[in-house]
């Protein structure tokens, strides 16, 4: 698992990829596709159509056991016990602190088995942390080497991937899943994601991943998929105001502030938990800070890290922001004292040492008609 | 693939002198490298630059990028219509997506920049490293 610093991590996908002629950056330790034909132009097509994303950076840790359930309540902030077999959940864990150590989804595939899909970047993070936590009769494996993991996403998503699975995609609900095949090959599909549109997660073997992302592109071509890359993933979960971990939130902003309170249960069910005290206390009384979602009014583009202003003065910093290419305007997210965050308060981005007018504006940015 | 009717630079801009002005732009190398131009600021006609001052700034979704002016001079011309559609940084960046002309206090300090073949050779050493 360990990989020699500066050795990036490649997905199973990644000779095709480079076949395609994307291009290839690092990110979380991994060398993966920031783009294929151009960011905007897969960020269209799936909004339009669909596209074909490689997120098998992605990491599944396995949890199972008699004590599976209750270990997962006790780590997690979302309630698990509502979770039925065939059903996913988006979650976190949480720190003491009430700041997320990561955000992740909780599959349940039975009573007893259950799977956790997290961030890149912090698999082995959270491995190690839910490792050192009291777990009773639980088994925990970070089974990220032996899965890839196909994001198709789009609203012709599932017209492109029926005729290659026996699944029943229609009986598969928003935020469920079913274990049954891709291509003939085993398969795990969910439907989940990570754009504001519909679409499936798909997990398969590492050796399988190559096919069934060569026969997707087969049968979706005539439809308008297109292989798209982390580019455009970003910007579409930008304009559906999707967080970001490492951007939008880290080990310092609690989920609260982060907007993320519909994943807090805090029913008498749920139990105890980390930082429960205090998503609790902020959940009634509000956080101090939260983070919202604005709209460039002037000329400028906002990046991460840039300072924002309120009345001159300086209240918060830009975590996400980017031109919105289905939108097309300059949109972003920042944490400002709750004194700023209602919608239409006025703020400046300091673009590179000049001023730029913003406007906080309701969110999501994006919102798919039903 | 880069026309020998002009200079380069390291910064991957390109100088086209036209009599007493150099029309001045960003390589398809730096378009590529970019990606999807979304925003672009240009200086106002009349300013007076120094070699390798910042004269701009070309954005893509997912980048920022100064301009640096490859010679000294007075800004003759800018290409407004470039601000409102910089999509013609990508599509045609050594025709349309040209961003301003200048007028060298040098006229004969553009021979100082690199030649075509230089410029490719540098294009391709950098792809090897990245």
């Amino acid at each position: 698992m360990d990989v020699a610093p500066g050795t990036l991590r490649r997905t199973p996908l990644s000779p095709v990829h480079r076949e395609l002629g994307a291009k290839m950056v690092p990110f979380a330790g991994w060398e993966m596709p920031i783009e294929y034909s151009g960011l905007i132009s897969e960020h269209l097509a799936v909004r339009k159509a669909a596209g074909l994303f490689d997120v098998s950076h992605m990491g599944e840790i396995e949890v199972e056991g008699p004590g599976a359930l209750a270990f997962l309540q006790r780590v997690t902030c979302n309630n698990v016990a509502r979770l039925l077999d065939g059903q996913a959940q988006y979650s976190a864990l949480p720190l003491p602190n009430g700041a997320p150590a990561d955000d992740l989804i909780v599959y349940r595939r039975s009573a007893e088995r259950f799977l956790l899909i997290a961030n890149a970047g912090n698999a082995e993070k959270d491995y190690k942390w839910l490792l050192s936590q009291e777990r009773g009769e639980t088994e925990l494996k970070n089974r990220s080497d032996e899965y890839a993991l196909l994001a198709l996403q789009g609203p012709r998503a599932q017209a492109i991937l029926q005729p290659l699975t026996r699944v029943d995609l229609a009986a598969v609900k928003y935020y469920h899943f079913a274990e049954g095949d891709l291509d003939g090959q085993p398969a795990t599909i969910s439907r989940t994601g990570y754009t504001g549109e519909d679409g499936f997660e798909i997990l398969v073997a590492p050796d399988h991943a190559p096919a069934a992302w060569k026969r997707l592109l087969e049968a979706g071509g005539p439809q308008g998929l297109v292989p798209a890359g982390l580019g455009a993933r970003d910007t579409l979960r930008l304009e559906a105001r999707m967080c970001l971990y490492g951007m939008d939130m880290d080990e310092t902003t609690t989920l609260i502030e982060a907007g993320l309170g519909w994943i807090v249960a805090l029913d008498p069910a749920k139990g105890d938990f980390p930082g429960r005290a205090v998503l609790e206390s902020q959940k009634k009384g509000g956080p101090p800070r939260k983070l919202v979602g604005f709209e460039v009014v002037g000329r400028g583009i906002a990046r991460h890290g840039y300072t924002v202003l309120a009345n001159h003065q300086p209240v918060g910093a830009v975590t996400s922001g980017t031109y919105a290419p289905f939108l097309q305007k300059n949109i972003g997210l920042c944490y400002v004292p709750a004194a700023h965050a209602a919608v239409g308060t006025d703020l400046e981005i300091d673009v590179r040492g000049r001023p730029v007018s913003a406007r906080v504006v309701p969110t999501p940015f994006y919102k798919r008609a039903q | 693939m880069y026309p020998d009717d002009r200079r380069y630079t390291k910064e991957h801009e390109w100088v086209k002198v036209e009599g007493d002005r150099a029309r001045v732009g960003i390589t398809d190398y730096a378009q590529n490298q970019l990606g999807d131009v979304v925003y672009l600021e240009l200086p106002e006609v009349g300013r007076v630059l120094k070699a390798g001052e910042t004269f701009g700034t070309v954005e893509s979704v997912k980048a920022v990028s100064e301009l640096y002016a490859p010679l000294a001079g007075e800004v003759a011309e800018v290409n407004s219509e470039l601000v409102s559609s910089p999509e013609a940084i990508n599509t045609d960046p050594h025709g349309k997506g040209w961003m301003v002309v200048i007028r060298p206090s040098d006229p004969a300090a553009a021979g100082a920049l690199l030649d075509a073949a230089g410029y490719s050779s540098l294009v391709e050493s950098g792809a090897k490293q990245a």
